[in-house]
């Protein structure tokens, strides 16, 4: 669904992303993991059009790379972003809304409802601004959110950053459960351990590069991933 | 003072306070979505009001068919300045898009005095705002019930639709986190465009009114309103637009009656609006609406 082939990208004199290659098959679970400054960030930022890139990015046949943002939002790649960034001056309700900029104003009732079925406390607070929410209120309305363009690829940014173990947990068997449905995701993760668990294939990003790929089965029992990211001595 | 003056005062101040409101609403809502201080703005204003002008002297028209033409051609200036001028500057540091508005506001004065002479032209008035009501010994010109009225329905059209469209959500969301805003499929630069189109036009009209009140036109009249109407809207709580429209009035109202009750003070009158300008920035510098959530309007 995904194709990813030699991706660079630059901040000024500094080489974020030194051409790395991936894919993401439709309905599979995909995770970068890596350590902080790896290029998790970047990867997905190329991909939703936010930084300027070199190389190619394949979405469904065509080329996104160079895309603007909100074009690449339109071919249907939602991105929660890391630290959730909710609305938070906009209800509950308007930031789902936003979610749904360009969907078809009549689906948008069903999308609401479909966000609520799986998130009902954000039906409880609908009309609050997003600001008052608690942090793991604020993920699942990312994840809401995110939901609303009816994306045929997911992606997620650090979803357990910052929420109480429970919570996370809470947060990847939601995850687990929208790829169930069909979604597709791209994963990116601090968390190794929790991430790989519910994945079907992993990428080690080091310094930019890719250093490591296999079905996340492997990598979980892998010698050198448990040494870096799992926290095994 | 009798009651009739006061009266007559605060309308006096209630109709001069409406023109900052308008200038001032585009000043905050150019700073709430790009942290902007648009010193071009008071220009804008005044292309606006010579826009009007010429629509009437020049191209014959109507006056309100003037007024709209104005205020249409102020809207695309102010969306082509963006383009030119600030949107190359978007990811530059803050103090570059200033001095860089600042440097826009100085080639709009200088332009129109190459262009059409520093010689103060006479605004024509049409017939309708030449008359005035006497109410019990209160002379209401019609400018002066013309002017706040219309500042209310074009505020009130804002929030409307900054409340209950999904462009003014977008304004609203954008005012807090440009880049998320983008990743929900919002064309970014569109909405940006539109908010300079909006602001313009309201200065234009802001302008225009203005002229009807003090009928001489001259390249460098955009100044002082446009610096008053900037201490309106930072004594509102710059972003917010209700706030704007408030601090407008609180300027147009103070004033007025300063120099009314202290008549010795009248020369100081201009210096008023950025006294109440440092206060609130000493006191409190959010201004009257203004919170401090990171996201404005």
């Amino acid at each position: 669904m995904l194709k990813v082939s030699n991706l660079n990208v630059y901040y000024g004199v500094i080489h974020a992303l030194k051409g790395i290659s991936f894919n993401v098959p439709e309905g599979k679970i995909i995770t970068l993991i890596g350590s902080n400054g790896a290029g998790k960030s970047s990867t997905l930022k190329a991909i939703a059009g936010l930084v300027n890139t070199k190389g190619s990015i394949k979405f469904l046949g065509g080329e996104i790379a160079g895309s603007k943002a909100h074009l690449v939002s339109k071919k249907g790649i939602a991105k929660v972003p890391e630290g959730r960034k909710v609305f938070a001056n906009l209800t509950v309700l308007e930031n789902l809304r936003m979610g749904g900029f360009n969907r078809d104003r009549n689906t948008l009732e069903k999308g609401y409802n479909e966000v609520f079925n799986i998130f009902p406390v954000l039906k409880e607070r609908a009309k609050q601004l997003a600001g008052t929410l608690s942090g793991g209120e604020q993920q699942m309305l990312a994840l809401g959110r995110a939901m609303m363009s009816e994306p045929a690829l997911l992606m997620l940014d650090e979803p357990s950053l910052g929420l109480a173990p429970k919570i996370v947990s809470e947060v990847f068997d939601i995850i687990k459960e929208l790829n169930r449905k069909g979604m597709t995701i791209l994963l990116v993760e601090q968390n190794a351990a929790q991430a790989l668990k519910i994945s079907d294939y992993g990428y080690v990003l080091e310094n930019g590069k890719i250093t490591l790929e296999d079905k996340a089965s492997n990598l979980i029992v892998n010698e050198q991933v448990r040494k870096s990211y799992l926290g095994e001595m | 003072m009798n009651f009739s003056e006061v009266i007559q005062q605060l309308v006096n101040g209630i109709s001069l306070g409406s023109l900052y409101g308008l200038v001032a609403i585009g000043y905050t809502m150019v700073y709430g979505v790009l942290r902007l201080i648009n010193f071009a703005h008071g220009d804008i204003m005044m292309v606006g009001t010579y826009m009007a002008f010429f629509g009437v002297s020049a191209f014959l028209l109507p006056w309100w068919a003037s007024f709209i033409f104005a205020m249409v051609l102020a809207a695309l200036l102010g969306v082509v300045i963006d383009k030119v001028a600030y949107k190359p500057l978007r990811s530059a540091s803050r103090i570059s898009s200033l001095i860089t508005a600042i440097g826009v506001s100085f080639l709009l004065e200088n332009l129109f005095l190459v262009l059409f002479g520093g010689v103060p032209k006479a605004f024509p008035i049409p017939k309708l705002f030449a008359g005035s009501l006497n109410i019990g010994g209160v002379i209401l010109p019609f400018v002066s019930i013309f002017a706040p009225v219309l500042g209310i329905v074009f505020l009130l059209i804002l929030l409307q639709l900054l409340h209950h469209t999904k462009y003014g959500m977008a304004m609203r969301a954008l005012s807090l986190d440009i880049e998320t805003t983008r990743i929900m499929g919002v064309n970014v630069d569109a909405v940006i465009s539109l908010v300079f189109a909006i602001g313009s036009a309201l200065a234009a009209a802001g302008g225009i009114l203005w002229s009807l009140k003090y009928p001489s036109i001259n390249p460098l009249m955009g100044i002082l309103p446009g610096l008053k109407a900037f201490a309106a809207a930072v004594l509102g709580g710059i972003g917010d637009v209700t706030g704007a429209a408030i601090g407008g009035f609180i300027i147009g109202v103070s004033e007025i009656l300063i120099v009314a009750i202290f008549p010795e003070l009248a020369g100081y009158k201009d210096a008023f609006a950025f006294l109440l300008l440092i206060l609130v920035l000493l006191f409190k510098p959010t201004g009257i609406m203004g919170k401090d959530l990171g996201g404005r309007f």
